[in-house]
């Protein structure tokens, strides 16, 4: 979408720096977010759902920020789809198997 | 140099290739870094298998932020995150043909970096001190192996980085856009380690 | 070869073409050569003396098999006291064969054979390449297989032998089993490291280096295999390391992954912690092994597609199928993996899931196939040696591929599960499946490493005695798996229905000696076929990239970057007087 940041000039680079910043003071205020709600000692399964929310937010902020994801080329948002896609199969499944049957 | 002939017969080393739009090194470390997403997410899976199956969590009882110090871990994280930007900065230097920028930001990931080793030396004899071993419960088993394993990988890029920062620089004089990229590989590997531990911090300490 | 000269200083980068004018000192050329060449033809020497040495553990095993509790002239007392108390194979070191004769064919013999040595040699010449995309990173790559292949090997003089819990390492044995196991599991995350690296710079290197007019529907299959095979390292390896790294901590720091709690041991309470899941091993490991099959079979069907195309003088019937059925293939290879735990007591929906799966997977490799053996269809034959290895790699594929249906579907693996049943499939596929079109490979590219052409006669030699002695070997083995046999039995004749067909298991180990020296002319043939004079330059008469190149080629590959202007398997296009039309030629 937006022209990536290798090609700009100097000067135009600055501004993106400015993005930098932003995400850098984001990433400071969601950490101490999500440790404060780890003291109101929310029950199990609202507390992991709301941590692995505000991880994920996190990650995704310095995944496509830092880490220029956002404007990345095809072939990789390809490789990471397939790589996320084996991620959950291996993250999912095992318990899955092992737990059929015995929760719910 | 002779390394520099292999690297100079091949194609797109720095140019990006006019379909993909990468050049072959960025392309190689997020290939590099999706096999990392493998090697976590399958310790992440054993987390989650062991810990559900597990009558109670943590198996002595208590809470997981009861055990592990969570006010060392929340420091522990901004360093991480203060140490990206740094990292993204060091880059930003490099494109802007700041070579003395990028020495100071550089320097300062590293820095950040021991600062984080640090800790977590005192976190784990810590515990060491208090007879907790990744033998005394499938709890210690797995924050010892997945703090440990992304220790390692700490470890690893600042050797990277370190590299960078010394015997890399020659070739910024050779040939800065080749320079810049590599600078730009190992911040994309340096914001993976961040990323696990962003994870990994609410995944042990908090749930 | 080409003239070189001297400098006292070597230039800096930039302007160095494919010429490599420096005169780099012998361990930069040979040793740690950054040329994808030496580095395939380090891979396939290395790969080939572990192949051997893995097949020799398998004669070995044989004879326990044959002749249980009888000692082994001559050979018995050469391997010492431990090993063959008077001549009489030990039951500890049985184990010890069968877990590293698996281990060894697997992850040290075929695998860096196919990828590491075919794929690293072929692929950069098949695409114009002048190397691969990261030549030091390739080197590396060789460096980290090459000792976790010693390692391995020098875990035979652990104190209690090489790794015995079979080449699947299950805890809880695997966990307390003697050092060998931590031999293994160290080696193994050499060997997962080299393989990653290769895998980054093998799908790199196919993407982005391509000659111009390369599309990659103008790719010869040998290319398309090899870059499916390494997606599947890539992403399916990293949770074997996991595992590895746990069941490290389990044997070094008492940790409890895979133990669970009450284990006890020889009437003995184990004294740890306990909590752990032994099937959580088996989903991470089955998770890579799965792959890790397909892996074996990807670049062998690659091997076979050029040697069929190139033989029958006529294009592949149905490329687009087969790069399609190879992609499919690849991405159900990880979803399968549970097939190999149907008798873990898993619940009816997952292991339905995973049968169904397994049962869709069957349709791009019967695909493939076909379209394999269409391509004979109205081709005009040529039996060259490599031809007489892929003709015959299709009945076998399709008899291993047709065995392993009884044992993806649920209800006959119940009595199938670890029998003889299994090991005859799998071998079916791998042995005069995979090896035979790396043969096949080995016939027909070695004029392009080495400029000569091996002898035919005793290429001819070889295959017949080997088809003959390796389906010797396996046929028997779906018979003894239907009769009840069990695997890894140290005494077949312990049971009723093991004594009843014991002379299955006679005639098995003599047709894998007589195996043994059917190779033998292979091997002189090998080394004797170096001291032929030089052979044609396009001795096959092929249209594919890589005999654009001299034989052996030049570091830097091509004297000048080589366009593609067509299909890669233009053979016999009507109204030509040659009957092949190679790639890279200019003319229409």
């Amino acid at each position: 979408m937006a022209e990536t940041a290798e090609h700009s000039s100097p000067e135009q680079f600055k501004k993106h720096l400015g993005q930098y910043y932003v995400v850098f003071v984001a990433l400071l205020c969601l950490t101490a977010v999500t440790v404060a709600v780890s003291y109101l000692h929310l029950k199990r399964p609202l507390a992991i759902a709301i941590a692995l929310v505000i991880a994920t937010v996190k990650a995704g902020l310095v995944a496509g920020v830092f880490m220029h994801l956002i404007s990345e080329k095809k072939v990789i948002y390809a490789v990471l789809i397939l790589t996320a896609a084996f991620f959950l199969l291996v993250l999912l499944l095992p318990s899955l198997t092992i737990f059929e049957g015995v929760v719910v | 140099m002779s390394a520099h002939a292999a690297d100079a017969a091949i194609p797109h080393t720095v140019e990006p290739h006019p379909v993909t739009g990468l050049p072959n090194g960025k392309f190689g470390i997020w290939l590099f870094l999706a096999s990392e997403v493998m090697l976590f997410g399958a310790l992440f899976s054993s987390y989650v298998l062991i810990r559900t199956q597990a009558p109670h969590w943590p198996p002595e009882g208590g809470l997981s932020s009861e055990i592990l110090n969570v006010p060392l871990a929340t420091v522990n994280t901004a360093v991480l995150i203060t140490s990206s930007i740094t990292m993204v900065l060091a880059w930003a230097s490099c494109k802007m043909g700041r070579i003395d920028r990028f020495r100071l930001w550089m320097g300062g990931t590293i820095a950040l970096a021991f600062v984080f080793l640090v800790i977590k030396y005192f976190e784990y004899t810590d515990k060491f001190h208090h007879g907790h071993f990744p033998s005394t419960n499938n709890f210690y088993a797995i924050y010892f192996t997945l703090t440990g394993l992304h220790g390692l990988h700490v470890v690893g890029g600042i050797i990277v980085n370190t590299f960078l920062l010394t015997i890399g620089t020659r070739l910024w004089k050779v040939d800065r856009d080749h320079f810049t990229n590599r600078v730009e590989n190992a911040g994309l590997y340096w914001h993976f380690v961040d990323l696990v531990w962003i994870f990994l911090f609410p995944s042990l300490y908090l749930l | 070869m080409s003239a070189t000269t001297t400098h006292g200083h070597a230039a800096h980068g930039g302007h160095d073409a494919a010429h490599g004018h420096h005169e780099l000192p012998f361990w930069r050329k040979y040793i740690f050569s950054v040329d994808h060449k030496v580095i395939g033809v380090q891979y396939g020497v290395t790969a080939l003396v572990f192949l051997f040495f893995g097949f020799t553990l398998m004669m070995l095993l044989r004879w326990q098999l044959a002749y249980p509790g009888q000692p082994l002239p001559v050979i018995g007392k050469l391997l010492g006291e431990n090993a063959m108390p008077g001549g009489v194979m030990a039951p500890e070191f049985y184990n010890q064969l069968g877990a590293m004769h698996g281990t060894i064919m697997v992850f040290m013999g075929i695998v860096p054979l196919a990828v590491g040595a075919f794929g690293n040699y072929v692929v950069p010449l098949q695409i114009g390449a002048p190397d691969m995309a990261f030549p030091r990173i390739n080197m590396v790559s060789y460096w980290a297989f090459l000792p976790g292949g010693l390692l391995m090997l020098a875990s035979f003089f652990a104190p209690g032998g090489a790794a015995n819990s079979g080449w699947t390492s299950y805890p809880p044995l695997a966990d307390i089993a003697t050092t060998g196991q931590t031999f293994w599991l160290l080696a193994m995350v050499l060997l997962i490291t080299s393989s990653l690296l290769g895998s980054i710079n093998f799908i790199v290197t196919i993407v982005q280096l391509r000659a111009k007019g390369l599309t990659f529907f103008r790719l010869p299959f040998f290319v398309h295999a090899q870059f499916v095979t390494s997606f599947l390292l890539l992403l399916a390896f990293p949770p074997l390391e996991a595992a590895a790294v746990m069941q490290l901590m389990d044997r070094l720091a008492a940790t409890s992954f895979f133990l669970p709690s009450g284990l006890v041991i020889s009437g003995e309470p184990l004294r740890v912690a306990g909590g752990g899941s032994p099937l959580l091993w088996q989903h991470l490991f089955w998770f890579l092994a799965h792959p890790e099959v397909y892996v074996l079979i990807l670049p062998a069907m690659g091997i076979i597609a050029e040697v069929i195309a190139n033989n029958t003088r006529k294009p592949l019937w149905g490329y687009r199928l087969l790069v399609y059925s190879a992609i499919f293939l690849g991405f159900m290879s990880f979803v399968v993996w549970a097939h190999h735990m149907f008798m873990t007591g898993m619940g009816t929906t997952m292991s339905t899931f995973f049968q169904t799966t397994t049962m869709i997977i069957s349709i791009p490799s019967v695909v493939i196939l076909t379209c394999f053996i269409m391509s004979l269809y109205g081709g005009a034959i040529r039996y060259t040696v490599p031809m007489l290895f892929a003709t015959a790699f299709l009945p076998m594929f399709a008899i291993g591929g047709l065995t392993g249906l009884p044992l993806g579907l649920t209800a006959s693996d119940i009595y199938l599960h670890d029998t003889f049943y299994v090991i005859g499939h799998f071998h079916y596929v791998v042995a005069p499946g995979t090896i035979f079109a790396l043969f096949a490979g080995i016939y027909y590219w070695y004029p392009k490493v080495t400029g000569k052409q091996m002898n035919q006669t005793l290429g001819k030699i070889h295959f017949w005695l080997s088809f003959l002695c390796i389906n010797g070997v396996f046929m028997p083995m779906f018979f003894q798996g239907m009769a009840g046999l069990s695997r890894r039995l140290y005494d077949p004749t312990i049971y009723v229905h093991g004594r009843a067909i014991q002379s299955l298991n006679v005639f098995i180990s003599w047709s894998a000696w007589g195996l043994a020296i059917a190779q033998l002319p292979f091997i002189w043939n090998f080394f004797a076929s170096l001291r032929h004079p030089k052979a044609a330059e396009n001795p096959w008469q092929s249209t594919t990239l890589e005999w654009a190149a001299p034989s052996p080629p030049p570091h830097g590959n091509f004297t000048t970057p080589p366009v593609v202007y067509r299909d890669p398997y233009e053979y016999s296009e009507p109204g030509r007087s040659s009957d092949f039309h190679p790639q890279f030629a200019r003319e229409a």
